[in-house]
């Protein structure tokens, strides 16, 4: 248990608490006791920016996670007028969540290092914190960008429309010769406004925003926003249905991290792996299609539980095809390990030092390939996660090698998980239908995603809908990580380097 | 090298035969193009009742003679769910495509169904057997592309019939759009658009291209491709199944169906 810090509110994963039990702190309290539990190895797993009714004052919630002490806590400030110093340059992990804070609500983060717009879009309430003109459009990318200047120092400038089938994005290369120096990544283009279109809600189109987050973490958006609603109605899900959103969220896992090692050994130019595997995700797609009819997961995660039972046809078809795909990938991925010309590009290439994954907030299997012991399926368990542990998978080197042999290991945890999960299914019902919400609460949910930490924090305003709705997709702590994985790399080594990240664009953007 | 042939052995070969024979099976659960059972949607009551078009997240369903706009659709059930009557269901039919935004809104009773129709004969004669495309994604999640970039691995394999991905616009004959086309990727496609020479074609992939999917009416979007471009190809779902793309493509390049005419329950 921990003992959340004076003035911060302890809450659990996947639970709620009442807004008046979260102390409105002075604005150096709330930065201080941020410092304090960032410093003492917590993490930042949120921070924004909220309304207060009153026209010039913001208010600001943070969630930190005490990993070591599997606990949250909430802190609250508020914010007049139009800006507040910046925390960054004394803790870097928070420097993109000041910047959004900056553009969602017009107020400058004074002393941020590197002051920028993160989606391009007007703010929410009518100021703008790098006062543009009101008629002016805002394009993406647009302004100024970090610069080295040289002999034979050369800028090289990607996106948004990539070779590949990928989702839009700029990269800005400082280069000398084929080394790169600095990368910014700037992003935005699929801005899309599903932070402001939640408010109000729910609405019949939340759950489906939530399952469009980001499309291939399709059951990690909408379990987080399950757990959510559950929160606030105080709704007692069926056992049976969490040990299904585990086996969801599993599935998730492991489609996607075959199809990435797939990808990343069309990226070295090892194509058995890459067919093979391009073949294999699909059918780990089509698995989730047999549970709910899409392969993506549509449909599946609803609030109260899930949407789809499953019977023992389907039980004992999901297990024998599952066997079969087991030894298939198996057979697959392991010819990259034995295979020198991939290990001699997968290895060194790269690298994430454990110092900057700490410095940054660096989750998922990003961290975990830079040795840490970061997953919040162990960390913050919820659900089935509570009752049965999947070991953590890490690596030391932090390179691409690490990332990649991960999410090998990380693959046969979750089948195993998987099978023996179908094999004990609890009986009982699947859905629970939730009530109304609670007004003024404040609820967290976290879910380890297959990219890593998914957390939404939401508020309910006095008629128990959302006044906020905090989306906190891995991507928003991680493409950092890959800006900084890049320095002093080869620029042809920018393809590997992305793919071993996978970021999401979309989750990214909302 | 050893490992490499007999795991090459082991994994067999893995393309699909469709066309040539039948399409592979698609789970109990998929949800195909939905139908109103014009029995159990009685004509009487049609216009009373609201429940479906009130439960519908997008406004898919025309309140008054509940047809279906499968361009705005994004196959939820939540129609389904609401409808007192249980009129509504979700046939296993994966031919959604259509060259033409009035034949993918279906009525209560329509019998016959309007496919995705071949080019015309000059354009199918360029593109036929060789068809390149640049992919572009304006503000998908992510579905739509992966989706369709299946089409590319070894089970799918559409560069049996010739149409492929290409890295530049240049190279293409034209563009596959996902996402609904957010404000921040109208310039940007706008400029690939430009930048593909002529003739070229539009394919609109996903309800998010098609109507603007769950994201319509928002302002950081433009509810779909057609607002900016003339659209060639439309392929309804959320996101459309490898199959229902696959399909809508190879009847419009002429290698299946003619006219495009089937009947309800075909
Ligand atoms: S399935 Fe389509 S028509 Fe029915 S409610 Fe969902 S989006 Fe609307």
């Amino acid at each position: 248990m921990t003992r959340a810090r004076a003035g911060l509110a302890p809450i659990h994963n996947g639970n709620s608490i009442r807004l008046e039990t979260i102390p409105t702190l002075g604005f150096g309290d709330f930065q201080d006791a941020i410092l304090a539990a960032v410093g003492g190895g917590q993490r930042v797993c949120a921070l924004f920016g909220a309304g207060t009714g009153k026209p010039d004052t913001t208010a600001l919630y943070v969630v930190l996670a005490d990993d070591a002490g599997n606990g949250l806590a909430a802190g609250r400030t508020e914010v007049a007028g139009s800006g507040f110093p910046s925390l960054t340059p004394r803790c870097p992990s928070v420097h993109l969540f000041e910047r959004e804070i900056a553009e969602q609500f017009g107020i400058r983060a004074v002393g941020h290092p590197w002051f920028k717009p993160v989606r391009y879009s007007r703010s929410w309430t009518g100021r703008d914190a790098w006062d543009r003109p009101l008629p002016e459009a805002i394009l993406p990318a647009v302004g100024d960008f970090y610069r080295v200047e040289g002999e034979q120092v050369h800028e090289v400038a990607v996106g948004p429309v990539h070779a590949g089938v990928i989702e839009p994005g700029h990269f800005r290369f400082q280069c000398h010769g084929e080394k790169v120096f600095h990368l910014e990544i700037a992003l935005g283009y699929q801005h899309r406004g599903i932070e402001e279109a939640m408010e109000r809600g729910p609405t019949a189109r939340s759950i489906h925003y939530m399952e469009t987050a980001a499309g291939d973490t399709t059951i990690g958006h909408a379990t987080c926003y399950a757990q959510i609603v559950e929160a606030f109605s105080l709704t007692q899900k069926p056992a049976r249905a969490q040990v299904l959103r585990g086996v969801a969220l599993e599935l998730e896992r492991v489609a996607n991290h075959v199809g990435d090692l797939g990808a990343l050994s069309g990226d070295v130019g090892f194509l058995p792996t890459a067919s093979f595997c391009g073949r294999i995700r699909g059918d780990f797609l089509n698995l989730t299609s047999l549970l709910c009819g899409n392969r993506f997961g549509r449909g599946f995660i609803r609030p109260g539980g899930v949407g789809f039972d499953v019977d023992r046809p389907l039980t004992d078809e999901l297990s024998r095809r599952l066997h079969a795909l087991e030894r298939e990938t198996a057979d697959s991925i392991n010819l990259l390990w034995d295979n020198q010309s991939v290990m001699a590009r997968f290895e060194d290439t790269g690298p994430l030092s454990g110092e900057t994954v700490v410095a940054l907030g660096i989750v998922g299997p990003a961290a975990r390939a830079s040795g840490l012991m970061r997953d919040t399926r162990y960390d913050q368990p919820s659900g089935i996660y509570r009752f049965f542990q999947i070991p953590v998978s890490t690596c030391d080197s932090g390179d691409v090698f690490a990332r990649a042999y991960v999410r090998w290991m990380e693959i046969q945890q979750s089948i195993a998980f998987i099978r023996s999960q179908l094999a004990n299914l609890p009986p009982g019902e699947t859905c629970a239908v939730p009530g109304a919400l609670e007004p003024e609460r404040l609820a967290v949910a976290i879910n380890e995603g297959w990219r890593g930490e998914v957390c939404h924090v939401a508020i309910t305003d006095k008629s128990g809908r959302f006044a906020r709705y905090k989306i906190v997709d891995p991507s928003f702590h991680n493409w950092s990580g890959l800006a900084q994985a890049l320095r002093d790399q080869e620029i042809s080594d920018f393809p590997l380097c992305n793919k071993s990240f996978n970021l999401s664009y979309c989750g990214h953007d909302l | 090298m050893y490992k490499q042939i007999l795991a090459r052995i082991r994994q067999g070969h893995r393309t699909i035969r469709f066309p040539k024979a039948v399409a592979p099976a698609l789970p109990d659960r998929f949800r195909g193009r939905p139908c109103f059972d014009a029995r159990l949607c009685r004509a009487e009551c049609r216009a009373e009742c609201r429940a479906c078009s009130d439960a519908c997240p997008v406004g898919a369903i025309d309140p008054l003679n509940k047809s279906i706009d499968l361009g705005k659709c994004i196959f939820c059930t939540d129609c389904m769910r609401a409808c007192p009557g249980g009129a509504v269901a979700f046939s296993g039919d994966y031919r959604l495509a259509a060259r033409s935004r009035r034949d993918l809104v279906i009525t209560v009773d329509q019998e016959t169904l309007i496919l995705a129709q071949a080019l015309d004969r000059r354009m199918k004669g360029l593109f036929g057997r060789s068809l390149k495309l640049r992919q572009v994604s304006a503000g998908g999640c992510g579905a739509c592309e992966a989706d369709v970039s299946v089409l590319g691995t070894i089970g799918w394999d559409w560069g049996r019939f010739g149409i492929q991905f290409v890295a530049s616009p240049r190279h293409a004959d034209g563009i596959l759009v996902t996402g609904p086309v957010t404000k921040n990727m109208e310039l940007a496609l706008r400029k690939t658009w430009d930048a593909i020479p002529g003739p070229k074609i539009v394919i609109a992939s996903g309800s998010c291209a098609i109507a603007g999917g769950p994201y319509a009416g928002h302002d950081q979007v433009l509810d779909g491709v057609e607002s900016i471009l003339p659209v060639d190809l439309y392929i309804p779902g959320c996101p459309p199944h490898p199959l229902t793309t696959l399909d809508g493509l190879l009847r419009l390049l002429g290698k299946i169906g003619r006219n495009g005419r089937v009947s309800r329950g075909d």
